[in-house]
């Protein structure tokens, strides 16, 4: 069975691109670019090269870049770093729908002693901008506020947010894990002072990541220990990871516009289709501000590890909000943040697209998910409850 | 991913029994939307008071419809008596084993059986069980219902507890509620067990120490070290039993009264009426 892979902001397959310009550094090129011999120079060279890749991206200067291990280490190093540049302050501001990544941090500094604000969102899973500045007091170290959340694919707008932290001569920190390759950025137009990626969420693999650190922040590292990455991130430099992650970069670039667009076009479609073909179903998160790749859609009265194991009888791959699959209890934090009614958060289904999804893999969703849902509400007794109730409305 | 068994996979991707009886003897429905899972189960009796025919209808993922479509297969052909002794482990058994964190869908299916079998036999059809406390406000789970669930299936932590039940999984606000009817109930497991009293006939004496040493660490230890304290056995006299008391014991200005109204207490209970205890100073 040809599988259909549609779960790409948990994670994306490594490029074919990607693949190829790593192997060499796992056989001939294995040097450790610190030492003083032939071995290291390729290396090197290579490691230097990516960096102005990734920067290239971002329109960020090569030597704002710090290669890390994943997204979480990055958001960690950059909110653990800021706080301890910053003793005397004692104040997070964040929102509700961050990833587990900084949500779960921030939840722990503010059992060590930090006050932490946890921004709201609205239904469409937007920031009250007021809120944010009323949030910022003179205590206030940090804001970290997404760039683009994972799982509505609601795009924060981090410039308006930036240009009010910097006013406030607040550092701003912004997970842009889901926004890099997904989104034109350009940090040299820009006040954000530290930003998180990761690598596997463009085609480069798992284990890579890196954090920009606008020259000239208030900032400590994280690990501390060998001069690596100018002694901002100690440990022996990740070569292969780092390399395919600065072809994966490239890459991003070379079609970011043309192909954000034909992701666009694919998942209006798909979105279109399903609103159309399935009653009770709606669209969680903005339809204006929204990542071009992303679909998080409800379908009332049913539940989605369920829908996931049967799309996943048909080869597709996609993820849920629902709490079953997460082995918690409670549905999503992002969609209950938005006011979500729990009859649709239980059976919500995000389709994430990438590069490597064509117009046929929409069609064969649309089938699998209109052909999947009708069969769980003929199981269901929600569904049934509400029609009787409807038929004796009518009557 | 869950590791879901094959029987869990045939279940949930060819459900037995869905739908609806049209006029059921028994109809039972437990969960909600809210809850993230729901069922409603109806059954028929024949004229030999056995279940005919049984339906189910369920929201909720892969494991919640499997364990439903395994309960009806189960009661089919059982009378009520039989089908009633059905518990949430015979369900998950069935099925060839959940993950710990899907129990609480054999737990809804064992509730279901249950509030369809009261609703026969005339009790109003209500949609749960509400006899009880309200423990878990996110989820309205009961202490009834968290003590059976720990009877039934020998839990030990508020995790466990919540896998079953779903109690505490939500805001987590009654964790400590929970503790405390899991400390309850272990408690009195310790002291409900020892169902051996006085041995009938005379005892030798190497008997009669090895009787005086397992009541010791049976009944009396646990009961000391719980409150930071222990006993040591230092002598048997004839009946005379010498101890010396240890930790927070041997300096508790009570501690003639420990020695007296328990630990006499407990020993004469379990090995002879004529049983002394004497504390020495070791």
């Amino acid at each position: 069975m040809r599988i259909i892979y549609a779960d790409n902001n948990a994670t994306t397959a490594v490029a074919p691109e990607v693949l190829d310009a790593m192997l060499p550094f796992f056989t001939n090129h294995y040097g450790n670019p610190s030492s003083m011999h032939m071995l290291a120079v390729e290396p090197k060279r290579a490691m230097t090269e990516a960096r102005e890749k990734v920067g290239h991206l971002i329109g960020a200067d090569s030597s704002e870049i710090v290669f890390s291990s994943c997204g979480t280490e990055s958001d960690c190093a950059a909110i653990r770093g800021a706080l301890a540049a910053n003793p005397l302050k004692r104040h997070i501001v964040t929102t509700k729908v961050e990833h587990p990544a900084v949500l779960n941090l921030c939840k722990y500094l503010h059992e060590t002693g930090y006050k932490v604000t946890f921004l709201s969102v609205d239904s469409d899973g937007l920031l009250d901008l007021d809120e944010l500045d009323a949030a910022i007091n003179d205590q206030t170290a940090l804001v970290s506020v997404m760039y683009a959340n994972n799982e509505t694919g609601v795009i924060f707008p981090i410039e308006k947010i930036a240009e009010i932290v910097k006013q406030k001569g607040v550092l701003l920190h912004t997970d842009a894990v889901q926004a890099v390759g997904k989104l034109p950025i350009d940090l040299s137009q820009s006040s954000i002072d530290l930003l998180s990626f990761s690598g596997h969420k463009l085609h480069a693999p798992k284990g890579i990541g890196g954090l920009y650190v606008r020259r000239g922040t208030r900032w400590s590292p994280f690990l501390i220990g060998g001069h690596q990455e100018r002694g901002r991130r100690a440990g022996t430099e990740n070569i292969p990871y780092i390399v395919g992650l600065g072809r994966a970069c490239e890459l991003a670039e070379a079609s970011l516009q043309v192909e954000s667009e034909r992701e666009r076009k694919m998942r209006d479609n798909l979105e279109k289709k399903l609103l159309r073909l399935i009653p009770d179903s709606r669209v969680n998160g903005s339809a204006e501000h929204r990542l071009p790749n992303t679909l998080n859609i409800s379908f009332e009265f049913v539940e989605g590890e369920a829908i996931l194991l049967l799309l996943s009888q048909d080869g597709i791959a996609a993820s849920s909000g629902s709490a079953c699959t997460s082995g918690s209890l409670e549905p999503s934090h992002v969609l209950r943040a938005m006011g979500v009614p729990f009859t649709y958060a239980h059976g919500s289904v995000r389709i994430s697209l990438s590069r490597y999804n064509t117009e046929k893999d929409v069609n064969s969703i649309v089938d699998s998910l209109v052909r999947i849902i009708e069969r769980l509400r003929e199981i269901s007794p929600f569904r049934h409850e509400r029609d009787a109730a409807s038929k004796v409305e009518s009557e | 991913m869950w590791n879901y068994s094959k029987t869990v996979m045939d279940h949930f991707l060819n459900p037995r029994n869905v739908g609806v009886i049209e006029h059921p003897d028994g109809e039972g429905e437990v969960g909600s939307l809210a809850c993230g899972d729901a069922l409603k189960l109806t059954f028929t009796l024949d004229d030999d008071g056995r279940i005919s025919d049984a339906k189910f209808q369920t929201f909720g993922c892969a494991s919640a419809i499997a364990s439903s479509s395994a309960l009806t297969e189960m009661i089919k052909g059982k009378t009520l008596q039989e089908a009633e002794t059905i518990t949430n482990k015979d369900i998950a058994e069935y099925l060839g084993g959940l993950p710990e964190e899907k129990m609480h869908c054999s737990v809804m299916g064992r509730e279901a059986l249950e509030a369809a079998i009261a609703q026969y036999r005339g009790a109003a059809p209500e949609k749960r069980d509400i006899e009880g406390t309200v423990i878990c406000k996110c989820f309205g789970v009961t202490d009834n219902e968290i003590e059976r669930a720990i009877k039934e299936n020998d839990l030990t932590t508020v995790e466990q507890v919540t896998h079953y039940t779903k109690a505490g999984g939500g805001c987590g606000g009654c964790k400590n509620l929970i503790e405390d009817i899991l400390d309850k109930l272990l408690e009195s497991q310790v002291t409900e067990k020892p169902a051996t009293k006085q041995p009938t006939g005379k005892l030798t004496n190497i008997q009669k120490i090895q009787l005086i040493q397992d009541t010791i660490s049976r009944e009396i230890r646990p009961a000391l070290q719980r409150d930071g304290g222990d006993l040591e056995l230092i002598d048997v006299v004839g009946d005379q039993v010498l101890v010396a008391l240890r930790g927070t014991c041997s300096n508790c200005p009570a501690s003639s009264v420990t020695v007296q109204d328990f630990i006499q207490g407990k020993l004469r209970e379990f090995v002879a009426d004529s049983i002394t205890v004497e504390e020495v100073a070791q």
